[in-house]
């Protein structure tokens, strides 16, 4: 198959049912309904299952209900809705289940604004339920990104029995992109027999299983809470994904900026380049775990000077970066979040800024 | 002569953590009498609520998933979305399931989901200590309605089963209760009817169970009996509400 072009909401959809997902489950809210849209349709062409849940806080124990059976699942959703949905995440990486959420951010607080914005980044990466619950969080920049990071999301939610998310913004999901769809997965989800509820007599051990997530005895508890940490711990070692852009120059700035943003400080970067101006950027691909060491080590770059967090948050992801760089460069920040994606000129401005 | 009477293959051997007088062990074993005889445990998914009965799965003997507080409806109809082949059953009480639950279980019969509940009223919250519950009658007193229930303040008991019948989806709706023998034959058939139209893949179907709690209601277990047939069993009626037929 050659490229397409697809609007990055149906796009995803598409690269769920490729990597092997039949059941998904979701409540509509913009700027995402597009998924849900496109999977009523699809879903049925392939036997699998599409249900709109009753709310959001429902959608989310749907996943984990089927998660708990052993099927891949999957749900998409915009920021306010992943804040219904935070309480059965939590559930979900208590109980060890793998799922897949798919945030398509949008400016807030409260119902905020239907337009871009990377204002859910702390929950993502940091608080996304109660607990010491972590998720592994990928972050595109191009509808093909969000393709083949919504296809590697399944084996890894399996790899690591637990709930990881796609954190796109607004303009991934609504802009239409050429895409080319890699293979479909052929990897079943491997143990699930070790752990799912999905009925005795489908399995060769006699024993039940069983899902959940308390745990009244405080020492069961905290063993829980280790096998959390370990594999959050593995993720830090395994799973840290970043880009670099023009890195290899004496470059006086450094940028660190994700998904759309990104794009915004690539074109700032060209431009700053054409004026003789050399600044490279740390892209990171996971925001959680945050590549603390490509950060680091650009940031400790002799030539470099400043170090800017760009991003469209008031101020998130420049606390990671700051504790990545620990003290080594200053570290500043620039930022909209109103839904208006900054623009290159914006960005040109800010770092000129910076070393004048 | 073999053994006439003995514990159901569906029931673990293992003393449970309910209170003396307490009907949810009646209801677990009659749950695990139905499982048995419909030869359907292996292929059984229980859902755990929170409230008394959030440890049922160390009673019932089969795959068990547990629910957020309310949450079991909508944890089902996963499962049994994406596994049809599987019997799954909720099992809740009435804070769980006619409070913090109350839209779950709603949409889920809507939608017609061919799994099962149990609802157990017992008109109070059990495990957080006796608080107020959507059930709880008018004056009675509860941890959080200590001079009696204001029904100017809170309103009416909800009658779940009512309730839920006036959807217009087909649907098993059964009330029934355990306080005494002649009243658990027929809930043991109502918890029997549920199962069977989900095997045969007909509805959804819920069966509330007018149930006792002496420990939070303060009584004795007899008159515990005594106060659930003078007073609930005049405002929550037995019988079938709904069937689908």
């Amino acid at each position: 198959m050659g490229k397409v072009l697809m609007k990055g909401n149906e796009a995803i959809g598409e690269a769920a049912i490729r990597a092997g997902c039949l059941n998904y489950f979701a409540y509509p809210i913009t700027p995402q309904s597009e998924v849900a849209e496109y999977l009523t349709k699809r879903m049925p062409e392939v036997g699998g299952v599409f249900l709109q849940g009753e709310s959001e806080v429902a959608v989310a124990y749907m996943i984990f209900g089927a998660a708990g059976a052993g099927e891949r699942v999957f749900t998409t959703s915009s920021s306010p809705g992943i804040s219904l949905m935070s309480e059965g995440i939590s559930y979900i990486a208590g109980a060890q289940c793998p799922a897949v959420f798919v945030n398509i951010m949008r400016g807030g607080p409260g119902l905020g604004g239907i337009l871009p914005s990377q204002a859910d980044y702390n929950q993502a990466t940091k608080g996304i339920g109660h607990g010491d619950c972590r998720m592994l969080v990928m972050a595109p920049a191009s509808v093909q990104e969000a393709v083949e990071m919504v296809m590697n999301a399944f084996p890894l939610a399996e790899k690591y029995r637990n709930p990881v998310m796609i954190l796109g913004d607004g303009l991934i999901g609504q802009m239409m992109e050429p895409v080319e769809f890699p293979d479909h997965l052929k990897t079943e989800p491997s143990n699930k027999d070790d752990w799912a509820s999905n009925g005795m007599d489908h399995r060769k051990r006699s024993e039940r299983n069983l899902v959940r997530s308390l745990f009244l005895d405080p020492t069961a508890l905290n063993d829980n809470n280790l096998q959390l940490k370990a594999k959050y711990d593995q993720m830090k070692k395994e799973e840290v994904r970043s880009e670099s852009y023009n890195s290899d120059t004496d470059y006086k700035v450094l940028i660190v900026s994700y998904g759309t943003m990104s794009r915004v400080c690539r074109t700032a970067i060209d431009a700053l380049k054409e004026e003789g101006i050399d600044v490279a950027m740390v892209r990171p691909q996971t925001v959680f775990p945050f590549p603390e060491q490509a950060v680091r080590d650009a940031a400790q770059k002799e030539s470099c000077k400043q170090v800017i967090s760009i991003e469209m948050s008031m101020g998130q992801m420049v606390e990671d970066v700051e504790r990545s760089v620990r003290g080594g460069k200053p570290v500043h920040w620039f930022g909209k979040c109103g839904g208006d994606v900054p623009t290159p000129e914006e960005v040109v401005d800010v770092v000129k800024s910076l070393i004048n | 002569m073999g053994k006439t009477f003995q514990r159901p293959e569906a029931l673990s051997d293992t003393m449970t953590h309910y209170c003396p007088g307490c009907t949810h062990g009646i209801i677990h074993r009659l749950v695990a009498e139905v499982i048995d005889e419909l030869g359907i445990r292996k292929r059984t998914v229980g859902v755990a609520p929170v409230g008394c009965a959030v440890l049922a799965y160390n009673y019932f003997d089969c795959d068990f998933q547990e629910a957020a507080h309310g949450r079991a409806p909508a944890m089902a109809t996963g499962i049994k979305r994406v596994r049809p082949d599987l019997v799954v059953f909720t099992y809740q009480g009435d804070g769980d399931l006619a409070s913090i639950g109350m839209g779950e279980i709603i949409h889920a019969a809507n939608r017609g989901e061919k799994f099962t509940t149990i609802f157990v009223n017992n008109a109070i919250y059990g495990m957080t200590g006796g608080q107020m519950a959507p059930t709880t009658m008018p004056e009675q007193r509860t941890t959080t309605s200590p001079f009696g229930r204001n029904v100017e303040d809170v309103g009416m008991p909800i009658k779940v089963a009512e309730l839920i019948s006036a959807l217009q989806t087909p649907a098993f709706i059964s009330r029934q209760t355990v306080i005494k023998p002649k009243y658990i034959n027929k809930a043991k058939k109502a918890i029997l009817k549920a199962f069977t139209y989900q095997v045969e893949k007909k509805c959804f179907s819920l069966v509330e169970i007018v149930s006792t709690c002496p420990t939070n209601w303060g009584m004795t277990p007899l008159d515990a009996i005594t106060w659930t047939e003078e007073n609930l069993l005049t405002y929550y009626k037995l019988g079938d509400y709904k069937t689908p037929d």
